[in-house]
């Protein structure tokens, strides 16, 4: 007994984070199938009634409104977080003082809460008192303040213009790292070869990051499609439920209406629609060495 | 704020890009200048929180709003502090959430990422595997079987509403990356200190204290500090499973402030419960930003 314990020892270390997972991970996800599998409710219920939901969820207009509206976010978001993360990351590469102080600072927002910069924008983007509003007039972008929050495009804009302030970093970061990893003689070769700065960033820097790119981008889109917080806070999902995510659609269902079976199948569906992102996103990073 | 770069340096800096964006002088001047601004335009948000937070009342609330307070007052700050149950208890149900979350992780991440990096284990990379699982799985998915599972009675407790289910949660959310982080950190220890300490004779959890811990405290200053900054700033969960009023922890709690008395937002004591929140965050990320950095980057991309 004593041997075998010793032989398995390392199975002993890492058998109680095995136990965590299973218990709280694959049980519940166990569990997730089985509800959506049934008419649970917070009131009662629990009868099991087959694919019921799941035939629900495809008539279920709200449910592919939100999905909808999800992707469009997501669509919308994704182009504006790498695009501008790249050129940020571009700016702030070289490690001298002013330009690692600005990476600093870019990245700040990145540590603080989604709670906390939703409440945050939410002020600034306020019709009466709210301070981005003021600026826009102030450098003469529009005429008068702005009502962001009432239709669902201007609404989209907004979360869109907090959601970049807020994560801009985390793209910026990983692709210093990734321009930083480039081997610096490729890029003392084109230096001497001339050509301009613009010919070295598309011909050198731009492929050669390409797979922290794809995987940034994957990471990025799967944080989209599963946003929550920033609609909650600063939209509330109007006007009429037109800016309801599918998490919150979701959320709706479960914690509001107290259909948890119902919402059980929206789970699943959504999880099915993140696993194509997230497998992705593991072939790619088995592939090479890391950045 | 100066040392970011010092871990994302990783081989050779790329110094060309600078050269060739700033070989000119007025080039480096503009570039000077694109940086500045956007630094500013970064911390704007920030300061003008800072600042709406010690407006007097009337200034809060003046149609059109002024960039800079005119009077100075705490008000708003004595106004969340004194907010429903008090800032106190919502500060201590947050802080204790992250103690646990933080406990909760070292305690299985640490023996995890030993036994996966020191030791020979049947299907080790499959058990690899199915403890990063959980990155697949959107922990989003899993909040309503788990509110199901924590409203029931389990050996004589019901862990619904409490502080420990809450930090259950969190842990789920974090556990992938410590336990990765902590395998990377025994792996990068060397063979030989091992070697002469199983000369002496010790055991394998002798070995793991006199040895190996205090050379993975780096690993585990990166892991509690992720696991606090993710369970501080966590909404949906707590959103869902602190139904209790009391048992609110920040983010939610600041919620409650905006919905405010009779729908009116009363924005200056919202900004300043902004600050409260956003604080320990960015004093941790200036303190510590040499872990920070470094464990974003080994874990984000992985």
């Amino acid at each position: 007994m004593h041997r075998a314990l010793r032989k398995n020892a390392g199975f002993f270390y890492i058998l109680p984070a095995l136990v965590f997972v299973g218990l709280f991970v694959f049980w519940p996800l166990g569990q997730l199938v089985y509800l959506s599998l049934t008419d649970t409710s917070l009131l009662g219920g629990g009868k099991f009634i087959g694919f019921e939901n799941y035939f629900k969820a495809f008539e279920d207009k709200s449910f592919w409104r939100a999905l909808w509206f999800t992707l469009k976010y997501t669509v919308f978001i994704t182009p504006i977080l790498m695009g501008l993360g790249f050129l940020l990351a571009l700016l702030t590469a070289p490690n001298r003082p002013l330009r690692q102080i600005t990476r600093g600072i870019i990245f700040l927002p990145v540590v603080i809460g989604i709670g906390s910069s939703s409440l945050l924008w939410f002020w600034l983007f306020d019709q009466q008192v709210g301070l981005f509003n003021k600026a826009l007039i102030d450098i003469g972008l529009m005429a008068e303040p702005m009502v962001w929050f009432t239709k669902a495009d201007p609404a989209l804009i907004a979360v869109t213009i907090s959601i970049t302030w807020k994560v801009i970093g985390f793209g910026m970061l990983l692709f210093v790292a990734g321009i930083q990893s480039i081997n610096g003689e490729i890029g003392e070769a084109a230096l001497i070869d001339g050509g301009s700065y613009w010919q070295r960033v598309w011909y050198i820097i731009l492929p050669l990051s390409m797979r922290v790119i794809l995987l940034t981008t994957l990471i990025s889109v799967i944080g989209s499609m599963l946003a929550f917080d920033q609609f909650y806070i600063m939209t509330g999902g109007n006007p009429r439920g037109q800016t309801f995510t599918s998490v919150y659609w979701i959320y709706q269902n479960s914690f509001i209406s107290f259909k948890l079976g119902y919402g059980a199948a929206l789970s699943i569906i959504l999880m099915l629609i993140i696993l194509v992102f997230s497998s992705l996103q593991v072939a790619l990073s088995n592939r090479s060495p890391a950045t | 704020m100066t040392t970011l770069a010092e871990g994302t340096a990783v081989r050779r800096p790329a110094e060309y890009v600078a050269r060739a964006a700033g070989e000119s002088r007025p080039m480096g001047y503009l570039i000077g200048a694109v940086c500045v601004a956007i630094s500013a335009l970064m911390l704007a948000p920030l300061v003008l929180s800072l600042l709406a937070s010690i407006k007097p009342p009337a200034e809060a609330h003046e149609v059109p709003p002024n960039y800079l307070p005119r009077g100075i007052t705490f008000d708003n700050y004595l106004k969340v502090f004194d907010f429903q149950a008090g800032f106190a208890t919502y500060l201590g149900n947050s802080l204790l959430v992250a103690a646990l979350t933080i406990v909760l992780c070292l305690l299985l991440a640490v023996p995890a990422g030993y036994g996966l990096a020191r030791f020979r284990i049947p299907f080790k990379e499959g058990w690899f595997i199915l403890l990063l699982a959980p990155l697949m799985i959107p922990y989003q998915a899993l909040l309503t079987p788990l509110y199901l599972t924590f409203s029931q009675e389990v050996f004589g407790m019901r862990l619904a509403n409490t502080h420990l289910a809450l930090a259950v949660v969190h842990t789920i959310l974090q556990l992938p990356f410590s336990i990765y982080l902590m395998r990377n950190s025994f792996e990068s220890i060397p063979r030989e200190l091992e070697e002469a300490a199983k000369v002496d004779g010790s055991n394998s959890f002798q070995m793991l204290r006199s040895i190996f811990l205090p050379l993975v405290i780096p690993g585990i200053v990166t892991v509690a500090l992720f696991a606090f900054i993710t369970s501080w700033n966590e909404f949906l969960s707590a959103l869902i499973f602190m139904s209790k009023e009391s048992n609110f922890t920040v983010p939610i709690m600041l919620v409650s402030v905006r919905a405010g008395r009779l729908g009116a937002v009363d924005w200056g004591a919202l900004q300043a419960g902004v600050v409260l929140s956003i604080l320990p965050c960015v004093l941790i990320y200036v303190l510590l930003q040499k872990y920070y950095v470094a464990g974003f980057l080994n874990g984000a991309v992985k």
